[in-house]
């Protein structure tokens, strides 16, 4: 353990940023374990002492919930790691899953001073290092939680949305109840995020915290089928709803052969490899089709995971299938780093047009087209367009479509009055969450759409916020 | 956890199961189905719910053990438990009334017809019901079919009970008489929801069919069900389980069914060789990081 005695603070700048131990590429592509180790006491005190503790921190309004980040950072400098851990809870329930996959190059690590003249400060490993501190040493305690206010909460889906409107309402007083559709909680964090960036303990350790601080968890609750949200306000005695569905309905390209065997959306592939075990077949009694040759349609988050769990999962080669540069590429730069390093081989500038298949249906290849960059598109990207005659194939056995997710209409077509876009996302208040519906709010990726795990949170922090008001006054 | 409250084997490999889900069997309409998982390292099983007993809170599966999953399954007792029910899931049947509707279940298929049938003539409809099997050890649901129908035929491939031929021959002797069908349902095997779907088309008779995808989430989430119909892809477990027969790409839905054929025997011939050495329930080794 640490050595609890403050340094001297060293002059700013003169330490380099800690890098943080890992797995070698070639020893973790045949495992399924955390792909970095983590920092260690030592390390984490130096690098918390590279914060230069400025007077008006860039870094916190670069986190969407504001994490006291100098006042955290210099809790480590002092040893103080799980009073540390303490600081970042009183706004962020879920420190440990934060620190592994916030975008913190696009967050709170983007305005740190530090990162002007050399690197910022690694706000998000030093997160990540304090809230397992707390955990393995059996030092998370339960906070004092209000008198019983008598209301009671439904909140549908537990992913980080839900989970934190469950765990802010609990604390409070409110009695609340969680319904999840899948038999496991955690969304996302459980069924598409893979083990090697977010290992299951620590899904399941935060939601056994949020059960302990009193919110009750039903699985196997589909709401919509199971019950509606009338149902659940009128007969089983709800005062208000939150609904944080998250963005599950996979998008395919609609071109020929998709239906093929062997090709899967990420959700499909990631689901049988994460939440259903596949890696244990025939442990576990869910499988994934062996392969040898896969290519992975997408450039995100999700495309990453999907081909690190192939690579994973045995195949010999795994190929990225991208439409636009790697400058475009939506996956965080650690993402894209890591997958280079374990030998994910990268088609940029390219696109599926037609999947083939033998007799039998399996996909044999991917026929695909090179692009090249036209002028920006609404997103400000730069429009990939298609270079004629540039069709090439590639031999695979498995494809795996990362193109993105959709609102799952399930919740919205079984609740008259709750108002959708036109793309199935449930209309919101930013500020509040609240929806076209008296007592129900929203908020989280099927608000938003696809989107990350620390807005989902915020959002659910003050949906939370507003529904305590709301379950105070009954104003709406 | 949802404990089991009776189990009967009703034909050869053919179990009947009464389980306690309060949630499902209050809600259940005909045509929907619920995802049963046995273990935690179980898969996720989609069955058609026959009928529920909302009172007692409970819900009755029948299922042909043809796998790993549902030979375990087979093997439950009353008291033992399922570790996941979720449900009900899938769309309900659209019912109305047709006039005359032929309700037609070809072997395991019966035991999804038999509540769609019980609601077609609970609103008013005459129903011609077709009950096939291949052979008279698999023939199931007969009388509660024979209940529930104004008119029925039984048919076996092999001639072994009742009139010998497959279910369209019966079809094809309805359409003969001139019946004027409204609505035709057809529940079974793929080979047969196609070839009833191809003796109504012709006759330009509406003709319903129930889809059995590989499932994951079976609440829309994956596409693991995905299906082509009409030319555009459909999610079973959202989007039906029952469509327009005319419509469905059944080559492909064949095909899909196949992917697992090679896992799916090395899991069943692990629980074939567990039996030989009586090893259930004990350690297995370990598969690899957990
Ligand atoms: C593979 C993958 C990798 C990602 N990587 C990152 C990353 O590195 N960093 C990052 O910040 N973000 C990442 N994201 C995005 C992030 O996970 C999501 O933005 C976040 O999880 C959204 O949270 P949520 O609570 O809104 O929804 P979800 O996490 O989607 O949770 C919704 C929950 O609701 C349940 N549900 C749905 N419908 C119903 C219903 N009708 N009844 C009951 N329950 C229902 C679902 O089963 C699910 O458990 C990733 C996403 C994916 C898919
Ligand atoms: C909506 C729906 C309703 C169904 N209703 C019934 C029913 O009432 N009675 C009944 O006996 N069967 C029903 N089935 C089929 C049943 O789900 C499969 O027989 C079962 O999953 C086989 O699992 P297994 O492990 O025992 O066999 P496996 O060894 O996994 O497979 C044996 C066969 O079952 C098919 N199969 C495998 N996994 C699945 C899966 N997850 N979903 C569907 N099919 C699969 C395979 O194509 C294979 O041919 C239904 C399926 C669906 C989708
Ligand atoms: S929650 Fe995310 S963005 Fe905020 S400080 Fe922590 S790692 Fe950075
Ligand atoms: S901006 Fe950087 S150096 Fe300044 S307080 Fe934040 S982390 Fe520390
Ligand atoms: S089973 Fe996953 S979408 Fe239908």
């Amino acid at each position: 353990m640490a050595d609890a005695t403050p340094k001297p603070r060293p002059k700013p700048f003169s330490i380099p940023r800690q890098p943080m131990p890992e797995q070698p590429p070639q020893v973790r592509v045949g495992n399924f374990r955390e792909v970095p180790f983590g920092l260690t006491p030592d390390l984490a005190i130096l690098e918390a002492t590279r914060c230069i503790q400025c007077k008006k921190p860039q870094c916190v309004p670069g986190c969407p919930v504001s994490v006291q980040i100098p006042e955290f950072i210099d809790l480590v400098a002092k040893g103080k790691f799980v009073e540390a851990a303490r600081k970042i809870k009183e706004t962020n329930a879920l420190p440990a899953v934060c620190g592994r996959v916030c975008p913190q190059e696009e967050q709170c690590e983007k305005p740190c001073v530090l990162g002007k003249k050399g690197e910022p400060v690694a706000i998000g490993r030093l997160e990540r290092f304090v809230a397992d501190f707390e955990r393995v040493t059996g030092n998370v305690v339960v906070p004092g939680i209000g008198a019983p206010t008598g209301k009671r909460v439904a909140v549908v889906g537990a992913g980080p949305a839900g989970l934190t409107v469950a765990g802010d309402l609990v604390q409070i007083g409110h009695d609340v109840t969680i319904f999840e559709a899948l038999h496991k909680p955690g969304g996302v964090l459980m069924y598409g995020i893979p083990e090697f960036r977010l290992p299951k303990e620590i899904v399941q350790a935060e939601v056994e915290y949020i059960q302990k601080l009193g919110a009750k968890l039903e699985c196997n609750a589909v709401i919509g089928k199971s019950i509606t949200i009338d149902e659940l306000l009128e007969e089983e005695g709800f005062d208000a709803v939150f609904v944080g569905t998250g963005a599950g309905l996979p998008y395919f390209m609609n071109i020929p052969g998709e239906n093929l065997i062997g090709v899967y959306s990420a959700n499909e592939y990631l689901t049988r490899a994460n939440l259903m075990k596949a890696y244990l077949f025939p442990q576990s009694d869910t499988p994934l089709n062996k392969a040898t040759n896969v290519a992975v349609v997408g450039g995100g988050n999700v495309a990453m995971d999907a081909a690190r769990t192939a690579k994973r999962m045995g195949a010999e080669h795994v190929y990225l299938v991208y439409r636009r540069s790697k400058k475009e590429m939506p996956a965080r730069v650690e993402e894209v780093h890591h997958a280079e390093e374990e030998g994910i081989e990268f088609h940029l500038l390219t696109n599926p047009i037609t999947y083939h298949g033998d007799d039998e249906s399996r996909v044999i290849s991917v026929e695909c087209q090179k692009m090249e960059l036209g002028e920006p598109d609404a997103s400000g990207r730069r429009r990939p367009v298609v270079i004629k005659g540039s069709e090439f194939k590639l031999a695979v056995d498995t494809v795996i479509v990362s193109i993105g997710n959709g609102a799952n209409p399930l919740v919205p077509s079984t609740t008259p009055g709750l108002d959708t876009n036109k793309w199935g996302n449930i209309l919101a208040d930013q500020e509040t969450g609240k929806t076209s519906k008296k007592g129900v709010f929203a908020g989280g990726d099927i608000v938003i759409g696809a989107a990350t795990v620390i807005l989902a949170m915020g959002a659910g922090r003050k949906a939370a916020a507003a529904m305590h008001e709301y379950l105070k006054t009954g104003a709406w | 956890m949802y404990p089991i409250l009776e189990t009967k084997e009703i034909a050869k490999n053919v179990f009947l199961q009464k389980v306690l889900a309060p949630r499902v069997a209050k809600k259940r309409k005909a045509g929907q189905f619920l995802v049963l998982r046995r273990t935690d390292d179980g898969e996720r099983i989609p069955l058609t719910i026959v009928s529920s007993d909302a009172g007692e809170g409970s819900v009755t599966i029948i299922f042909q053990a043809v796998g790993k999953s549902t030979t375990e399954f087979a093997r439950m007792k009353p008291g033992d438990s399922y570790l996941d029910v979720v449900g009900p899931l899938g769309l309900a049947t659209h019912i109305e009334k047709f006039g005359t509707v032929v309700g037609i279940g070809g072997g395991i298929g019966t035991a999804p017809l038999l509540p769609i049938a019980t609601a077609i003539k609970g609103a008013g409809n005459r129903l011609l019901s077709v009950v096939g099997a291949r052979t008279k050890d698999l023939l199931i649901l007969e009388d509660e079919m024979r209940a529930v129908s104004d008119e029925i035929v039984v048919t076996t491939d092999d001639g072994s009970y009742a009139k010998k031929g497959f279910v369209t021959t019966a079809l094809q002797e309805f359409i003969d008489r001139g019946e004027k069908i409204g609505l035709c349902i057809a529940i079974g095997p793929v080979p047969m929801m196609r070839a009833v779907a191809e003796v109504t088309r012709p006759h330009g008779i509406k003709t319903m069919v129930s889809l059995n995808p590989i499932m994951v989430d079976a609440t829309g989430m994956c596409g693991a069900c995905r299906v082509t119909v009409g030319g555009t892809t459909k999610f079973v477990c959202v989007d039906g389980p029952e469509f327009d027969g005319h419509q469905v790409d059944f080559k492909e839905l064949v095909m899909r069914n196949r992917a697992y054929l090679r896992e799916e025997k090395t899991a069943m011939d692990r629980i074939e060789h567990k039996d030989g050495k009586c090893m259930d329930g004990a350690a297995v080794p370990a598969g690899g990081g957990n």
